[in-house]
């Protein structure tokens, strides 16, 4: 199965800075062990833009979809045989990224 | 009841969990298992009164749900003949080595009490799944209408299979914490009944404490070595055995001082010692069941309450406070070492607990018998008083509010 993992962060308590190499460490054992689809970190939300075209005219608007004080600040999407691996492997990842994750099955 | 309805209740009992979680394992598909197995029963109170009871009931059973499960599967896949023939020729029901630990049902268990579910919707999963109780008894169970308990269900079951949580043993490494999330479901439906929490219900719910009784025991049997299961067991028997002496004939809650200890249940009781020697032989350090179950085993060693061996007690509370240092287990500590330390000394004990257990119950309830204790009336009954008006079990609510009127 395969299952996107949200690394959720927060604007009022962020997680700390230093993490890229530990991330790179656990990355690469990710890609050994067969889990590694995608990976990849977001620029903040105040880069988002959102386009609505369902209507008659398409509607721009600057910022994300949902202003919340918690945010996704980046994904990866796993290959794991079950939720019992995907979660094993996200109780590492909050470890290593320093900040909440969230274990997402793609249908 | 006539021999065949006796028969069917058994099978019931005894086998509904084993069809379930053989058809799980066969289907890869709860809701399918479910289904089945339900349909399975329903046949045999159909069929057993005319036809008999087959010589093997479970066999039976677990045959009957299978055809109704390929029949549903058929009907559902009827547009799609590929998936149909997958399903009819995947046959992996041949016989496998099955030791104790690759139980079917102890996989089921796991499944209806993982993490990635909701508290309460482990327990009730657990109760419909492994306990084969309906949708209504259990929505009865927790007081929620039965159309939002029929939807817990369905979530769960929608999101077992979409999330892909597995129907096998966790990991060596994950099955510690996992078993004491089985412990924890288990044990909140034995205290639910023992002590309903809502002021409506029974003040004992004799149903809910019998089935966690029975769970646990199956939990045993397919985990023999685990001495928390041994653990919860042993403090479930000792609990139920004062379950007649618990009650006044006028409905009231009996506390342990003033229960008539002749109408406790001697072999429950001695089952659950019997545990507690059996995990203290081991030499292996005791966690959070065991020690509570330890001291239970001390307070009914004592023929008389005043034989209680309060050293004892409050000794293996400490134990407990260093492995769960809980508000309410120190709040339980402090009571026990009022019998040894005397009434002020635990108040105080008491009272520094009051920032965290303010809105517990049983935190008013130990301040207002200690202060009764300490012949400090007017602040015992404010205690009783803030305790009766946070609403909770009925007949300790009855108790308290005679408590309280016996104050002069």
């Amino acid at each position: 199965m395969q299952y996107l993992i949200s690394v959720i962060d927060d604007h009022s308590n962020p997680g700390s800075l230093d993490r890229g190499p530990h991330i790179e460490e656990f990355n690469k054992r990710l890609i050994a062990e067969g889990h590694w689809v995608f990976a990849g970190g977001l620029a903040d939300t105040d880069a988002a833009t959102v386009i609505d075209n369902r209507g008659e005219e398409p509607i721009v608007t600057d910022g994300p979809f949902v202003e919340s004080k918690e945010y996704l600040a980046g994904v990866w999407v796993w290959e794991a045989p079950d939720l019992d691996v995907a979660l094993r492997l996200a109780t590492e990842a909050s470890k290593v990224c320093d900040r909440k994750i969230e274990v997402r099955p793609f249908q | 009841m006539s021999d065949v309805d006796a028969a069917i209740t058994r099978a019931h009992r005894d086998e509904w969990a084993r069809v379930v979680a053989t058809l799980t394992r066969r289907f890869g598909d709860l809701d399918v298992a479910e289904d089945a197995a339900a349909e399975a029963f329903a046949t045999a109170v159909e069929r057993w009164p005319t036809d008999g009871v087959p010589p093997n009931p479970g066999a039976w059973l677990t045959t009957t749900a299978t055809r109704k499960a390929i029949d549903r599967i058929r009907r559902e896949s009827r547009r799609d003949d590929k998936h149909r023939e997958a399903v009819m020729l995947h046959d992996d029901s041949a016989p496998e080595p099955l030791g104790a630990i690759d139980d079917d049902r102890l996989r089921l268990i796991f499944v209806c009490c993982h993490p990635a579910l909701a508290a309460q919707t482990r327990v009730a999963l657990t109760l419909r799944m492994v306990g084969g109780l309906t949708v209504p008894e259990i929505a009865r169970a927790f007081l929620v209408r039965e159309t939002a308990m029929e939807q817990r269900i369905t979530r769960a079951k929608a999101k077992i299979k979409a999330a892909g949580i597995p129907y096998r043993m966790p990991s060596v490494e994950d099955l510690p914490a996992r078993v004491s999330g089985v412990l924890a479901v288990l044990y909140l439906v034995f205290n639910e009944g023992y002590l309903a929490t809502g002021p409506d219900s029974e003040p004992v719910r004799t149903d809910l404490t019998a089935e966690a009784i029975r769970l646990t025991r199956l939990l045993r049997m397919l985990l023999p070595h685990d001495g928390e299961v041994a653990g919860l067991l042993a403090l479930m028997l000792m609990t139920e055995a004062r379950r007649a002496a618990r009650l006044s004939a006028t409905g009231e809650l009996v506390t342990l001082d003033e229960q008539d200890r002749g109408s406790w249940d001697a072999e429950l009781i001695g089952e659950g010692h019997r545990l507690v020697r059996e995990r203290l032989a081991t030499g292996e350090p005791p966690g959070r069941y065991q020690l509570l179950a330890a001291i239970n085993a001390v307070h009914t060693s004592a023929r008389d309450i005043r034989d209680t061996d309060w050293s004892q007690i409050v000794a293996l509370y400490d134990q407990l406070v260093r492995i769960d240092p809980s508000p309410i287990v120190e709040l339980n500590r402090a009571i026990a070492a009022a019998e040894l330390d005397g009434p002020e000394v635990a108040l105080a004990a008491v009272d520094r607990l009051e920032p965290r257990l303010s809105g517990y119950r049983g935190f008013h309830v130990a301040r207002a018998d200690l202060l009764r204790r300490l012949g400090r009336s007017a602040e015992s009954r404010a205690g009783y008083d803030s305790a009766i008006e946070l609403s909770g079990n009925s007949a300790e609510t009855a108790h308290l509010i005679r408590r309280r009127d016996q104050l002069g």
